[in-house]
């Protein structure tokens, strides 16, 4: 008969026995994620149990700012009031000019018979925090799912465009920054109407504009914006300004480096933009279903 | 190092205290990951140490039977989400540093604070290689040297966390004394 010992000192699986379970447990999870893209609903489950914590982490920052608001002297606010009005003045004064160039833009476009743009939705969002994780640069905002925000969204600032919105959470969603490495922006050269796509390289206040050929007309202080053609990004907005070109022949392309227009770093009040809805059909998908036709036909 | 001098040594960190309650075990974790969530302005957040990973440290040295694998694996999760890094790997990262503090536990003890901290910075790295190894192998760049600059902060930061904790666990001054 097999002898075992009376369980004194039962203390469940061993050490290693358990280190193992949870190990394999979180590679199967990483794999999932990683490879397949499984577990998005098992992330938006721990995100709704997280969420009064994220919430309670950002009062810090928030009281700081309502002391420094609670501290401010009346003479400043007055000051401020003052400035503030005549900066509503001026933008007045352009804005009316604004809204006739737009309704004649409006006119024109239909004599053209091109497609009209259409006003789209923004969500006021304010930036809870930055997250930990060295490898991206991104923001969480406080704006999620619930209201109407979805994944890909354009987020822009005050003076142009911060990054896009990449995963959403009921409450609250995840911005990817413009200069997280490989993070695209399809742009246009103000100037010029040259087109092209800045790449983030993951160091903030950098941007690179790839793959323009040596020649291309691009000048130091350039100012680049969005180009719209994706569909994502509103035409128009401030992406960024070049700093340095490098031309040199022995490559195909310059070495184009710019600087965000946006304050892609700092923290406050940010807007998500809305995606046109009305996306046209992508031509080369028409263009694979139209082969087989012609194949089959002699 | 004198006999008497390692003594002195030991005394810092072996006193007797009060029993600890689940409770209070849970607050403090609780209040690590609060930490760990913080937005802090510029030059701070690359150096801010993982409060969980200290925290779950300290219970897993001194209670080594309160704290198990799960909820270190579950605040793992909690913190992927929260940092929407890749799902799991927090949780990895902090199985490995459990495995290695209760490996260790009885070791640490042993020691005065000054070679606690250097166990500390051993465990806490640790977990930051793991980190790491699993963004090298997701096709993420080395982000620079900086990269383990938390734990070498979060090892400094050992003494005051041991006493912080320990805090209200101090016994009270005994009314019946003369």
């Amino acid at each position: 008969m097999e002898y075992t010992p009376p369980p004194f000192f039962k203390r469940g699986p061993s050490l290693l026995t358990r280190f193992a379970f949870f190990s394999i447990a979180s590679m199967v999870l990483l794999v999932a994620d990683v490879r397949f893209n499984y577990l998005q609903s098992m992330r938006s489950v721990v995100a709704v149990a997280v969420y009064p914590l994220q919430q309670l982490s950002a009062v810090p920052s928030r009281a700081f700012g309502w002391i420094g608001e609670i501290a401010v002297s009346h003479s400043h606010l007055r000051r401020e009031n003052e400035q503030l009005r005549q900066q509503g003045l001026r933008d007045a004064a352009g804005l009316q000019n604004q809204q006739a160039l737009a309704a004649e833009n409006e006119h024109l476009r239909q004599l053209l018979a091109m497609r009209s743009r259409v006003p789209r939705k923004l969500t006021a969002a304010e930036i809870l925090y930055a997250p930990r994780d060295p490898f991206t640069r991104r923001v969480v905002v406080d704006k999620g799912g619930q209201h109407g925000v979805r994944a890909g969204a354009a987020v822009v600032d005050r003076t142009g465009v911060i990054g896009q919105v990449t995963r959403v959470f009921p409450w609250l969603s995840e911005v990817t920054l413009i200069t997280d490495k490989e993070q695209a922006v399809p742009i246009q050269v103000l100037r010029s109407g040259l087109r092209g796509v800045t790449f983030g390289i993951g160091d903030d206040g950098t941007l690179e504009l790839r793959f323009m050929p040596v020649n291309a007309d691009i000048q130091n202080g350039d100012v680049l914006v969005t180009s719209g053609i994706d569909g994502i990004y509103p035409p128009g907005l401030p992406v960024a300004v070049v700093s340095k070109v490098e031309r040199n022949t022995a490559y195909a392309f310059a070495r184009i480096t710019c600087i965000p227009a946006a304050g892609v770093n700092s923290y406050g009040q940010v807007l998500i933009v809305g995606m046109d809805p009305r996306q046209p059909d992508n031509p080369v998908a028409a263009d694979d279903l139209a082969k087989p036709a012609v194949k089959a036909g002699p | 190092m004198r006999l008497h001098e390692m003594v002195a040594e030991r005394a810092q960190t072996a006193e007797i205290l009060r029993p600890v309650r689940g409770v209070y075990i849970a607050g403090t974790l609780l209040v690590a990951l609060l930490l760990n969530l913080l937005s802090l302005p510029g030059f701070l957040h690359t150096l801010r140490p993982d409060f969980i990973g200290l925290t779950l440290i300290y219970w897993v040295v001194y209670h080594p039977r309160r704290v198990g694998f799960l909820p270190a694996w579950l605040l793992g999760l909690a913190m992927d989400v929260a940092d929407g890094s890749l799902f799991g790997q927090h949780a990895l990262a902090y199985a490995g540093l459990m495995y290695l503090a209760i490996l260790l536990h009885r070791r640490i003890v042993m020691f005065g604070m000054r070679q606690q901290v250097l166990h500390v910075l051993a465990i806490l790295a640790a977990s930051q290689a793991v980190m790491l190894l699993v963004r090298l192998t997701a096709g993420s760049d080395f982000p620079g040297p900086l990269y383990f600059a938390p734990s070498i902060v979060g090892a400094i930061l050992w003494p005051g966390m041991f006493n912080l904790i320990r805090l209200p666990l101090r016994p009270r001054a005994d009314p019946d004394a003369v």
